[in-house]
């Protein structure tokens, strides 16, 4: 495998392809007792529609959780009890664009890994086993949907966008996950879950020509065609400019969204990303003059803050949390994104947020979740994720500037409420 | 290398815990004080107004801005709960001398900083700014109503208040909302002094500097902190079991039910109730999610968990208004399948191994270091994460039965729909 040295961060990874299409990325860590596999699909939440054998299909909201609900379920039992026996602790989750399982263990690597490759590549399925996992992801739903925190965000996306699929709730409802059957199941498995469409992270102290030999004695041999997706068509503007709820919460909650321009894959989709990071801390972050004067206002409280995100076809920028009056909130966010954008940037801050952003990345690569999850993004969209102390070598105070000006306005906001009882 | 502790001053311990494979150092200071109705609140409310500024840095701009030159160190104010004490203070993170990308070394001014916000906090006329303990009591206030957002937790919450009411244990860690609206700033200031001058110390430091060099910064850092006699911390005191359970039902417009049931252990072999209570609904192989989610479907959730110094096993799941009954017969059943020793051999050793598995990764994490060593000195306990480990692998399945079979209902808890009849 190759090798390759990140010095101004400490770590080293070995990659390879395999022949049948898989990337594989082992991150050395020789001084923990833990090791951390993480097994992922570029199949999420978001990839409802798509082409197989040139048929467009249209699947149910929910499939891509479901399905990973249903992964674990294997001929001879049900792998989570495989892996708990080894004393590995297994999970999985689902966000938008990627489904991820993984398992973390002190003992019995090399046992626990080829458990989770076979368990994700191989399918085991029958209607029964479906229909009895109806109960237990409709809960999940109900959990959801008394989670405020997620109302106001599913709110968000649904006033934000008219068609992107992004907005479409992972765990589907309890009335769509009804039309989920064996059949598509196995229909989405052949589709997304083939060497060519996802990747391999190792994080801990193994071997990283094992890990190689080991995927390739368990995983298909070849990969299947790439699966074209269809995110939607998305007009520019907003689908709603507020929403509102009301639900058993002791304070109001909201957050305002931004609909920002899309960026493609490539190692610009990392320097994005970080522009956008950047923009929210200077103009609402801990230490931004917005911050502190809200604060002491008593407008927001420590729930208050903000985040870029990217996806396929789909970014956003978001701010939030509880407040009194969450309008003059969203108003006084807006107002400062136009004097930035009108005025420039304060370059001592400017300089200020730069040293501390490059600090928090620094600080998530203590976390072998976070250092998987980023290379395994990185690999879906283009970039290598453990460059940004490059990235963030090319980023001019007038980009950050630039992001503000053009993707925080007006016409592209829109406002979601969650009000008490 | 292995950890030390050091006395630095009276009651200010430093614990020290060597480690070169993390990108940033950790260094936290804990206050210990007793958890009681009448001062949680209070002591809640101290860290946040601390947190606002200090006599060099007294706003949280001039705060942030030095934060954010230290590469975006973090300093975090705390409130815990840990067994019957309440530990208050702050976590501070920051790079590692090795990774600063101009070799500057950061733990010196992270301490001076820190040692600042505890010692040196903004004044006016020998008081706490009156806008900063206003806005925080406000913010404390909030936090404590808040708990209501997250129907998981709050059931959870519930449950221990119903159960341990009158105990020590049943107070929440940021006290109750009534005592917090009334506090005055003469009582935050007095509470303050009582703290610094009075309450264990409890000093951690997790990265690649030396001890000495640990001792020396935060020494220096804390030179004026006014110590006095530190009086010994009482005692948890363990939960009496109840002759017939107790039974409380509140109604909210939710679309899910949350069950709460509370356990009291008559057993004192701890290794052997972990063992148990693991087995019965700590992971994902327990009986709890192998048998009410897996093989009934009642739940996406339910899972128990031990409070060692209380003597509590407490179980929570999320199921439909209509499915109480169900679960919560289910939920009996599994526990008394425990007591019975009704047991494979793959349940025993996949117990034993995630509990050995969890042990072993401790040293992984900086944060659960310091949660694993503060919970350690709170309770007074002197078993290392090792010796956990080695006790959880002596456990018998004899042993497990009879501690099991001390469990005893105590509490049970619904949080039910406004319109369903449960």
């Amino acid at each position: 495998m190759k090798k390759e040295l990140y010095q101004r961060i400490g770590e080293t990874v070995c990659r390879e392809v395999l022949p049948n299409g898989l990337p594989i990325n082992v991150v050395y860590k020789p001084d923990f007792a833990r090791s951390y596999a993480f097994f992922a699909t570029r199949y999420g939440g978001m990839d409802t529609r798509f082409q197989l054998n040139g048929t467009w299909m249209d699947t149910p909201a929910g499939i891509a959780h479901y399905l990973e609900h249903k992964m674990f379920d294997t001929e001879e039992g049900n792998a989570l009890q495989d892996l708990a026996k080894n004393g590995a602790e297994p999970n999985a989750f689902t966000s938008n664009a990627m489904t991820g399982y993984y398992f973390d263990s002190t003992e019995k690597f090399e046992e626990n890994l080829k458990i989770l490759l076979s368990f994700v590549s191989i399918p085991y399925f029958t209607d029964e086993s479906v229909e009895k996992e109806q109960g237990i992801i409709s809960q999940e739903i109900r959990m959801i949907e008394d989670n405020p925190d997620w109302q106001v965000y599913a709110g968000m996306m649904g006033a934000l966008y008219h068609n992107n699929t992004a907005k479409t709730h992972i765990a589907g409802s309890v009335e769509s996950i009804r039309e989920i059957t064996a059949k598509t199941l196995y229909d989405c498995h052949k589709a997304f879950y083939t060497p060519g469409n996802m990747v391999l992270t190792v994080v801990g102290n193994v071997d990283a020509e094992r890990v190689k030999e080991i995927a390739a004695s368990i995983l298909p041999k070849e990969s299947g065609p790439a699966i074209p997706r269809d995110h939607g068509e998305e007009p520019a503007g907003v689908a709603q400019r507020e929403v509102s709820r009301r639900m058993e919460v002791s304070m109001p909650q909201f957050l305002l969204g931004f609909k920002c321009t899309p960026t493609a894959q490539g190692e610009d989709f990392l320097r994005r990303s970080l522009i956008g990071g950047m923009a929210s801390d200077l103009l609402l972050g801990d230490s931004s003059p917005l911050y502190q004067r809200l604060y002491e206002q008593g407008l927001i409280n420590g729930s208050f803050g903000g985040a870029f995100e990217m996806m396929p076809d789909t970014a956003y920028f978001y701010a939030g949390g509880d407040s009194r009056d969450v309008g003059a909130v969203a108003e006084e966010i807006k107002k400062e994104a136009r004097r930035l954008a009108a005025e420039g940037l304060d370059h001592d801050f400017y300089e200020r947020v730069r040293k501390a952003a490059f600090g928090t990345m620094l600080r998530s690569m203590n976390s072998f979740e976070s250092i998987a999850v980023s290379l395994t993004e990185g690999h879906f969209a283009g970039y290598d994720a453990l460059r940004f102390p490059e990235a963030f070598d090319g980023i001019t105070e007038e980009d950050v500037r630039a992001f503000i000006r053009d993707e925080l306005t007006e016409d592209r906001a829109a406002m979601s409420v969650i009000q008490p009882k | 290398m292995k950890e030390t502790r050091t006395k630095l001053a009276e009651g200010v311990h430093l614990t020290c815990m060597p480690a070169r494979k993390f990108k940033t150092d950790l260094l936290s200071a804990q206050f210990m004080t007793p958890i009681r109705e009448e001062t949680a609140a209070v002591q809640a409310l101290l860290p946040a107004v601390l947190r606002r500024g200090c006599a060099r840095c007294p706003d949280m701009g001039a705060l942030g801005a030095e934060l954010d030159r230290l590469y975006g160190a973090e300093l975090d104010y705390t409130v815990r709960k840990k067994g019957e004490r309440q530990c208050v203070g702050f976590v501070a993170s920051l790079i590692d001398d090795a990774f600063t990308p101009g070799g500057e070394k950061l733990l010196e001014p992270v301490a001076e900083l820190l040692g600042q916000v505890i010692c040196n906090p903004a004044m006016k006329n020998g008081r706490f700014l009156p806008e900063y303990v206003d806005s925080e009591r406000t913010n404390l206030v909030d936090a404590i109503r808040s708990i209501l957002n997250d129907k998981r937790d709050y059931a959870d919450l519930r449950l221990l208040q119903e159960m341990c009411a009158g105990e020590a244990y049943g107070v929440s860690r940021f006290g109750d909302e009534k005592a917090a609206e009334a506090l005055t700033g003469e009582q935050v200031y007095g509470a303050y002094l009582k703290m610094i001058s009075a309450a264990p110390l409890e000093l951690f430091y997790c990265g690649g500097a030396e001890p000495a060099r640990v001792a020396d910064a935060l020494s220096k850092a804390l030179s004026v902190l006014p110590r006095t006699t530190v009086a010994p911390l009482p005692k948890t005191l363990r939960h009496t079991a109840r002759a017939e359970a107790l039974r409380i039902t509140d109604a909210m417009d939710v679309t899910q039910g949350k069950l709460g049931m509370g356990f009291a252990c008559g057993s004192d072999d701890f290794s052997a109730l972990l063992m148990g209570n693991t087995l019965f609904g700590g992971s994902s192989n327990s009986k709890l999610f192998m048998n009410v989610r897996e093989k009934l479907s009642l739940c996406y959730y339910a899972s128990s968990q031990l409070h060692r110094e209380k003597g509590v096993i407490t179980v929570s799941s999320g199921i439909e208004f209509e499915n109480f009954q169900r679960a919560y017969g289910e939920i009996l059943i599994q526990l008394k399948a425990v007591q019975d020793g009704a047991l494979d051999d793959w349940e025993l050793e996949g117990a034993r191994s995630t509990l050995c598995n969890a042990y072993a990764t401790i040293g992984d994490s900086q944060g659960k270091l310091e949660n694993f060593w503060l919970g350690r000195m709170a309770s007074g306990r002197e078993d290392t994460p090792e010796e956990l480990a080695a006790g959880v692998r002596a456990v018998t399945p004899e042993r497990i039965r009879e501690a099991m079979g001390s469990v005893s209902l105590d509490t049970v808890y619904f949080l039910k729909g406004e319109e369903a009849g449960a």
